[in-house]
């Protein structure tokens, strides 16, 4: 089962009609997902790739039963089209996308907070559960099926660390990308939580980077309360302080949110952080023996 | 994105926050004929994209016009040096020349994005004028804390909290609840990051006043407001900067000598991180992105390139949907085209592999592939070292 997807998951793709949401759609049901529908607001009554496509997410969820939805719409409708999956009572929203503005993330997580919807992202490349399902831009080949919950916020390192878990025999149970934003869903102390409760995981690997106090609040949380070993890698300590590096929610400010700190914020509640990117899956390896 | 001090000032007087009277000069003569319409007496102050102006000698009182055009004089074109712009400083194209104002208390004041709860939230502190990361330190309990909730907005009753835990009383308490609620009432239909008065203050005369205005854009929302485009002013930039900028390349210019392309910003951090670690110094950080085209690489390629200190290049392209030998074309065509012998590593993974780095080993370029990470930093370190 992992968490937030599995197998039996029946996914909507908001913005299937747009390159990106037909290329990954397909992708994702090739994967093995079950890709239910495809929701386009004037495009309803359409397939894509037989996948039938509605107007309404909640035309979409009444019809197919859907339960996730994968978000490739672009940024000016990105946050409504949150709040039309939260609205529809989707269990989990993935939202993949790059520049949602943050005052529409403001309102988006305030109505989330209050509603059953578990949201991931926005900016994020979405969750897989290896062998199962896969909600996002992940390439497939390189996951293998296996114990350790990966949580991360950034895209193409989250591949290299699993690949490196893949390649040292570690498969995953499921590896949740929550995103470079400063206003993102679930945090890490969120999918942590439920990494602990989670009986398909038996460690986690954390991967995060500058700006933030969301890996402070995660240490926090882990020092109290997790029973399972976590090892992480923390990007950017070698980042000049104030500049935006590519994500927007990664940039030191006012000293607040360095690598080093969060490194020894990490170090001091018991999870083995790697000093190199290239000794990630060690570091686990290091942490699941004991 | 940021605007300098007179942009900020004019959005404030367009949002009923009394600002001091000023006109933004482009020369020294300007200033003077701007300092004559003040009535002699005026404050000179260098607007760039930084803080700290004026222990740097950015901000000057001038006690007459022709004073004023001396000061300007020597300010237009130099590089100003302050904590906060680096060692190379920030170029002075623009002034902004001000009546002079008498404080008598000077506050600090707010809106900004608070990560921990994912809301906005004001700040304020009867301790204006200075460092407020410092009085967030050793005196926390004088600054006010008020988080506001997306729903109901800043409510007038929460506006007189902080008036009051101000000092303000009377008709100054309630010019101050207005001035909060259209400083909220900006940051919003601005779609700002960030609005900051360093110092508010009361003048002497018992009138209130933004003396400083910082106004930070978010990024993600310049789609709907195009008008922004126009205000930025370049000579604060890094040309580079701005020449990725043009082809939505996220490039940081830095001091080394390893110029770096990457797939994803982490994944960017990381390489820049791992080069670091093997003894190298990057030259700069670039995420050239998920969907990148030949032509997106081939132009990530050449803006390495145009900076004279790389004397060597870390490609680092990891499982996307990008083709293989895609990159590698666009990474040959640059490199051809600019006959760039400079040592080249390139590690890639995912679809059409073989075929990228056949196509790579076979351009006749200074290059070497590699599959793994730590190995592709150490290629990349070794070779230049050789090179000397």
């Amino acid at each position: 089962m992992s968490i937030l997807i599995n197998k039996n998951s029946r996914v909507i793709v908001q913005g299937i009609t747009g390159k990106a949401g037909m290329f990954h759609a397909k992708q994702c049901r090739e994967y093995g997902t079950q890709v239910v529908a495809g929701v386009t607001p004037g495009k309803g009554g359409i397939h894509v790739e037989g996948i039938p496509v509605f107007d309404t997410m909640e035309e979409a969820v009444r019809i197919t039963k859907a339960d996730v939805s994968m978000i490739f719409v672009p940024p000016p409708g990105a946050a409504d089209a949150i709040l039309e999956a939260a609205n529809a009572g989707i269990d989990v929203a993935v939202c993949i996308t790059e520049g949602v503005p943050i005052r529409d993330m403001v309102m988006a997580k305030r109505v989330i907070n209050d509603s059953k919807t578990l949201l991931i992202g926005p900016n994020c490349p979405g969750v897989i559960t290896p062998g199962e399902a896969k909600v996002g831009i992940m390439p497939g080949y390189i996951h293998k099926k296996g114990k350790i919950g990966v949580v991360s916020r950034s895209g193409t390192l989250t591949y290299e660390a699993v690949k490196q878990l893949t390649d040292l025999g570690l498969g995953q149970s499921t590896c949740v990308g929550i995103g470079g934003d400063p206003i993102i869903g679930m945090k890490f102390i969120d999918v942590l939580k439920m990494f602990n409760d989670d009986p398909k995981t038996e460690g986690v690997f954390m991967i995060g980077e500058i700006g933030g106090g969301a890996e402070e609040e995660a240490a926090a949380w882990i020092k109290a309360n997790m029973k399972k070993p976590v090892a992480a890698f923390i990007a950017g300590v070698t980042a000049p302080p104030g500049k935006r590096m590519g994500h927007a929610g990664a940039i030191i400010t006012g000293g607040k949110g360095r690598a080093e700190d969060k490194i020894a914020t990490l170090t001091e509640a018991g999870v083995n952080v790697s000093l190199s990117p290239t000794r990630m899956g060690e570091a686990m390896a290091e942490v699941m023996k004991k | 994105m940021n605007i300098h001090e007179y942009q900020a000032k004019e959005i404030f007087s367009a949002f009923d926050i009394p600002v001091p009277r000023g006109r933004m000069a482009l020369t020294a003569d300007q200033v003077e004929r701007a300092a004559k319409m003040m009535g002699g007496r005026c404050v000179v102050k260098a607007q760039i994209y930084a803080g700290g102006r004026g222990k740097a000698g950015g901000v000057q009182v001038a006690h007459h016009p022709e004073q004023a055009h001396e000061i300007a004089k020597e300010l237009f074109g130099k590089r100003l040096v302050t904590p906060q712009t680096g060692p190379e400083g920030l170029k002075v194209r623009r002034v902004l020349v001000e009546e002079p104002v008498d404080p008598s208390r000077e506050y600090y004041l707010s809106i900004t994005l608070d990560r921990n709860t994912s809301r906005y939230c004001l700040l304020a502190s009867a301790e204006g004028g200075v460092d407020i990361e410092e009085v967030a330190t050793k005196t926390p309990e004088k600054i006010f804390t008020l988080t506001i909730d997306p729903f109901t907005g800043l409510r007038p009753f929460q506006a007189r909290k902080v008036a009051l835990f101000l000092g303000f009383r009377g008709s100054l308490c309630e010019d101050c609840v207005e001035l909060i609620l259209n400083l909220y009432r900006l940051c919003l239909e601005k779609d700002c990051s960030l609005v900051e008065i360093n110092p508010l203050v009361v003048t002497k005369a018992g009138w209130l006043l933004a003396l400083d205005a910082k106004i930070n854009f978010d990024d993600n929302a310049i789609f709907r407001h195009w008008e922004y485009h126009d205000m930025l002013d370049y000579s604060q930039m890094d040309p580079l900067e701005i020449n990725a900028g043009k082809f939505d390349l996220s490039y940081i210019k830095l001091d080394g000598n390893i110029g770096c392309m990457v797939n994803g910003a982490g994944l960017a951090m990381a390489t820049l991180d791992v080069l670091k670690e093997k003894g190298g110094e990057p030259a700069n950080f670039l995420d050239v992105g998920g969907g990148a085209t030949r032509e997106k690489v081939a132009e990530a390629f050449r803006i390495i390139l145009q900076d004279r200190g790389v004397e060597a290049v870390f490609v680092n392209i990891f499982g996307g949907i990008m083709r293989c030998d895609v990159i590698a074309q666009g990474i040959i065509e640059a490199a051809s085209e600019k006959g760039c012998t400079l040592p080249i590593v390139v590690r890639m993974d995912g679809s059409q592999v073989e075929e990228g780095k056949q196509l790579l080993l076979e351009s006749g370029l200074n290059v070497q592939c590699t599959d793994f990470l730590g190995e592709g930093a150490e290629c990349v370190v070794r070779m230049l070292a050789q090179e000397k």
